[in-house]
């Protein structure tokens, strides 16, 4: 793949270890602004882990991450979005409370409360973020009474009124049934589309992989030792590029003739 | 159908829940009345006549030395050091907990020694607290706080610490500070847990009430039980027990009624 300008998020030689355990080993990528990019890889192949240590939850044994070409901070930020397959929203605020909150902890930094002018702003804004996610008539929900579909259009409507660089999915859809991840996969190319998005998304559903990424990404260890599996890490034996513009005409392409990448 | 299975309706239950308290009243005064049949001045099994002479004199005649209705002096006595030494308690148990939940190096620093205070038992630290405080007011509210604060503050601790990482993490990433995850995050998620905490720590609070009050006091609830004890007065610590009971009933469903109205999402709102 050629790489026109310097990509947005760039890993260099990274290595996760745990113990004597390596997880990932030598991972090189370069991603570009606008692009979706899946991963997929048998379980325990270091999926979730390249996603935190991206996410800056976890940080590497080795090596370097750059976004816009500085290094980033071992630690979540806001520069960096996520929806994790559960647990993303929180239980005691409204969906509008929820979707405000990143909105207040920018600009009040001691009470992290908005009143007045300043909150009635912050709340058009969710307002807008909530409709763009179906969610215009649930604002005053809190998530228990929401379905789980609902509470996952919530936490991408959530991350999303950040403006993050890059949004980080861990398999956000695993747990919906199949009618409401059609939805949600019709819901995340019209976001990703509308707001110009990059997007890292974890899954293990190759199907899903292909028909959303324009990048897939399978990760798997290269080599394998069977007196000591724990001694070599994952990283990307695949990387396929699907598509270069965002043609809905092509998107069906591709996922049939590529089966074998997975494994399970 | 199998018991497990076997649903209670509305008023059944009132109606099943009462049986029990009501057979046990009909027991009592079923003894009480075959020992007053047998000696007309029995002390032990008061009937329910004698109980309210008992009690009447406490609650409408003044006390010759001090010019109070006994009754009430010990009530008021008793729920102030009660409630002094609870909100205290629950005060710092917010306070200590939310900050050992949410910060690792502070859990570190501070986590063993809260465990070392909670595994001492408090009775043996009270005549270290009436050498210390005298025997005035400051011991006795002392004494429920050190009874209940730790293990309210581990339960606090606990539970923040347990709130999904998921959720810490999210919040970060929505641009939020160490301290915004305290009051935005943690804060308001330790709230119901703290209600529930105060409800199981009624129990022991009433304990070490009740032994602070016994041991050294001049009104007070409990110091009215040990006193009248001594002249058999059952018919005046049967019904201050009851008194107690109610009391306590009384405020464990105010906090439960406190913790569905201001916190309706952590029981399970209705979809």
């Amino acid at each position: 793949m050629s790489v026109p300008l310097s990509p947005l998020l760039s890993l260099r030689d990274i290595w996760v270890e745990y113990g004597d355990k390596v997880v990932l080993e030598k991972v090189d990528l370069d991603i570009e602004a606008g692009s979706f990019v899946s991963v997929i890889g048998p379980s325990g192949a270091g999926k979730s882990s390249l996603l935190r240590v991206v996410l800056g939850q976890e940080v590497p044994t080795r090596g370097t991450i750059l976004l816009d070409g500085t290094p980033l901070t071992p630690e979540c930020g806001p520069d960096r979005g996520v929806v994790f397959q559960r647990y993303s929203v929180f239980p005691h605020l409204t969906a509008l409370r929820n979707t405000i909150f990143g909105l207040e902890c920018e600009k009040a930094p001691l009470s992290a409360r908005l009143f007045g002018t300043a909150h009635r702003m912050a709340r058009d804004e969710a307002m807008e973020m909530l409709k763009a996610v179906g969610l215009g008539d649930s604002a005053d929900l809190y998530p228990a009474q929401m379905s789980g579909g609902m509470q996952q259009r919530l936490a991408i409507a959530q991350a999303l009124v950040k403006r993050p660089r890059i949004l980080l999915l861990d398999e956000p859809f695993g747990a919906l049934d199949p009618g409401i991840r059609a939805d949600m996969h019709a819901l995340i190319t019209q976001l990703w589309r509308d707001y110009s998005l990059t997007i890292i998304m974890v899954t293990h559903d190759i199907r899903e992989a292909f028909t959303l990424g324009t990048r897939v990404l399978a990760l798997d260890k290269r080599r394998h030792d069977p007196h000591a599996p724990h001694r070599f890490g994952a990283t990307a034996i695949y990387d396929l590029t699907l598509r270069k513009d965002t043609d809905p005409a092509v998107d069906e392409v591709a996922h049939l003739p590529l089966k074998q990448v997975s494994n399970d | 159908m199998r018991w497990v299975n076997r649903k209670v309706r509305r008023g059944d239950s009132i109606l099943l829940g009462a049986l029990p308290i009501l057979l046990l009243v009909l027991f009592y005064l079923f003894m009480a009345a075959q020992r007053h049949a047998a000696n007309p001045m029995d002390k032990i099994l008061p009937l329910p006549g004698g109980m309210a002479e008992g009690v009447a004199a406490l609650l409408f005649q003044p006390d010759q030395l001090t010019g109070q209705l006994l009754f009430w002096a010990d009530t008021l006595a008793s729920m102030q050091r009660l409630g002094l030494g609870l909100g205290i308690a629950t005060l710092s148990a917010l306070l200590i907990g939310l900050v050992l939940g949410v910060l690792p190096p502070v859990r570190a620093t501070f986590g063993p020694l809260v465990t070392a205070i909670a595994v001492v038992p408090p009775i043996a630290l009270l005549p270290i607290l009436f050498i210390a405080l005298g025997l005035g007011e400051t011991a006795k509210v002392a004494l429920i706080i050190i009874g209940i604060a730790p293990v309210m503050v581990r339960d606090i601790a606990a539970h923040v610490a347990d709130l999904p990482r998921e959720q810490i993490v999210k919040a970060q990433t929505l641009g939020a500070s160490s301290w915004q995850i305290m009051i935005r995050v943690a804060l308001p998620q330790a709230m119901p847990r703290l209600i529930h905490a105060v409800r199981l720590s009624l129990g022991p609070a009433w304990v070490f009430l009740i032994s602070a009050e016994a041991i050294a006091s001049d009104v007070g609830l409990g110091y009215r039980i040990f006193l009248v004890r001594r002249y058999l007065s059952m018919d005046v610590i049967i019904p201050y027990v009851g008194w107690i009971a109610l009391l306590a009933i009384v405020m464990d469903m105010a906090l439960v009624f406190l913790s569905q109205r201001a916190f309706p999402w952590a029981h399970g709102a209705s979809h």
